[in-house]
């Protein structure tokens, strides 16, 4: 069960972040996370949102390139090690990983990954009984 | 098929004899006839009697689309407006349109060398040829209807526009060609596709298409979409309209109809002819026309010649597919490069949109040219890879496309500006240093 992450593409030109945040906020889109991804041209702005859908069609509308992207999302305790566990099992079954990044909620933390072989990483994850996040555990953080 | 066997499979050397018998006529009217011409002659010390055969062609003054404009609206004619049956214009986008007249002989020329166009995209006396450009001053629409008329041809003259009617007529008349712009048959295309029609219910089954640059790829979707074939045809009203060149059915470039528009190939910057297989502009003196003749003329179209003979039997010199436009050249590091290449460039890709601003700067004494280009919102960009990797792949594309090195930057989907007309592409810094 994988959950909708919204990438943006953005050029690195001041006031862009801005625009995206205030085009999300003033449709009372709520941000559970946020990271950047920058090269020297360009940034790749990854959010996960309250409604992903509705964030996609409103960036959309508004002249941003914009793509929805299914990731995991997984919930290990807020604990030293912790996600070093689950990155060592996926990494044992040698399931490449595109790109991860991790954000903390009380005794919890949440870790959001991008894989080529979803399948085979939630095989993994039901083996070693790891807890994954579906899209209305999202919608309620 | 084909129309004219005579002139259009005669060997090598009886068309150059043929051009040379026709252009010392052609420069004798012109001398005496034509006071812009006399001049130019004149001032570069040439008369008609230097003028032996097309060798000479060098010899003569070149004309420009501004020399048209600044003889308005019938300076350079050079026969007595009596003699004139009928007058085309095109609209410039700038300022006055540029007029061009035709003699009784004109039309039949015209209609002769329409007639050799359609016949070699396999046209018949058997076919419902719908004609769909626009009838007018524009060239388009009566050009092909007089040549469908010539071979005898069922025309349907229902001129450009109402997409559903076109479609309707189509479909009940029986129209077996589509004469068109390209950009309007793929239109007609998707209309038909998207319509309550079948199509196995159309008898279409070849369309002849020009008046507007259109790529392979473009070929390739009206041919699928409309399950035709289609066959790229070049003219321009100044030589006559549509029917100076046109592809046979080996779609292998386009036959110029040379006994009457004699090319050559220039240099658009230094104006030396180029040799065989270069690639410059193309010129065109038109040895046969009497409304007006025109000595040189300089299409500003960037193509090539290929004098080999073709499988279909012609002999008739083929030029390439117009792959730019000499008017917007920039010269980079000494290297000439056309922004109308980059397009076509993109235009064969799939992941950009056509879209693009080239900026041209000099850093250390150095030319150094940037290419911004729009990704298209379809494209995974959530992968740095693959934005990577699209980036490296346009930038050694054009490189080998303009034969010049550049930087490319991907900018975000519709930030770059739409124009109707003619957009600006091109920033050059150098010149405000
Ligand atoms: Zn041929």
């Amino acid at each position: 069960m994988t959950i909708k992450q919204l990438s943006v593409f953005l050029e690195n030109k001041s006031g862009r972040l801005t625009e995206v945040l205030e085009v999300l906020g003033g449709a009372g889109i709520n941000i559970t996370s946020l990271t950047i991804a920058d090269t020297s041209e360009y940034g790749i702005l990854r959010l996960i949102v309250s409604d992903a859908e509705k964030a996609f069609r409103l960036l959309k509308s508004n002249g941003f390139s914009a793509n929805l992207t299914e990731v995991i999302a997984l919930s290990v305790s807020h604990q030293a090690g912790s996600l070093a566990k689950v990155m060592k099992a996926l990494s044992d079954e040698q399931l490449s990983i595109e790109y991860t990044y991790a954000f903390c909620l009380g005794d919890k933390a949440i870790a959001v990954l991008r894989t080529d072989n979803p399948s085979r990483a939630f095989e993994i994850i039901a083996n070693r009984r790891f807890t994954v996040v579906s899209e209305n555990d999202v919608r309620n953080i | 098929m084909i129309w004219n066997e005579t002139f259009e499979c005669m060997s090598r050397e009886e068309m150059r004899r043929c051009q040379s018998r026709r252009l010392v006529d052609m420069v004798e009217r012109v001398y005496h006839n034509v006071p812009f011409y006399r001049k130019k002659m004149q001032e570069m010390g040439v008369g008609p009697e230097d003028v032996r055969g097309v060798e000479d062609l060098p010899k003569l003054p070149f004309t420009t689309k501004q020399d048209l404009r600044d003889n308005y609206p019938y300076g350079l004619f050079a026969v007595p407006m009596s003699e004139i049956v009928r007058v085309h214009a095109s609209s410039g986008t700038t300022g006055k349109p540029t007029v061009v007249g035709y003699t009784r002989k004109d039309l039949a020329t015209w209609s002769e060398v329409m007639a050799r166009t359609l016949t070699a995209a396999g046209v018949t006396r058997h076919d419902f040829v719908q004609v769909a450009y626009g009838y007018g001053l524009f060239t388009g629409g009566l050009g092909a209807h007089c040549g469908a008329e010539k071979i005898g041809a069922s025309v349907i003259p229902i001129s450009g526009g109402n997409t559903r009617r076109q479609l309707q007529i189509m479909h009940d008349f029986g129209s077996t060609t589509l004469a068109c712009t390209p950009s309007y048959a793929l239109h007609l295309a998707e209309a038909l596709i998207e319509s309550d029609y079948n199509r196995d219910e159309f008898k279409l089954k070849t369309g002849t298409f020009g008046a507007e640059p259109w790529t392979e790829n473009m070929r390739r979707e009206i041919e699928e979409k409309l399950r035709i074939k289609a066959i790229d045809i070049f003219g321009l009203s100044e030589i006559i309209g549509p029917g100076v060149s046109s592809e046979c059915t080996c779609q292998s470039g386009l036959h110029v109809f040379e006994d009457h528009f004699v090319p050559e190939i220039i240099d658009p910057v230094t104006l030396e002819v180029l040799p065989e297989g270069a690639d410059g502009e193309i010129v065109f003196t038109t040895v046969t026309k009497e409304g007006l003749p025109l000595l040189r003329y300089r299409t500003r179209d960037l193509t090539s010649l290929d004098y080999s003979p073709c499988r279909c039997g012609r002999t008739l010199v083929r030029m390439k597919k117009c792959f730019g436009r000499s008017d917007d050249m920039l010269i980079i590091r000494g290297v000439n490069v056309f922004p109308s290449q980059v397009e076509t460039v993109l235009l064969e890709m799939q992941e950009t949109s056509p879209h693009y601003i080239i900026t041209v700067d000099r850093k250390n004494n150095l030319d150094v040219l940037e290419l911004q280009v729009e990704v298209k919102e379809e494209f995974p960009f959530d992968r740095i890879s693959e934005l990577q990797k699209l980036t490296d792949r346009i930038k050694r594309t054009m490189e080998s496309a303009l034969q010049i090195s550049l930087s490319v930057k991907l900018v975000e989907t519709k930030t770059i500006a739409r124009s109707e007309g003619k957009a600006v592409r091109v920033i050059d810094k150098r010149k405000t240093l």
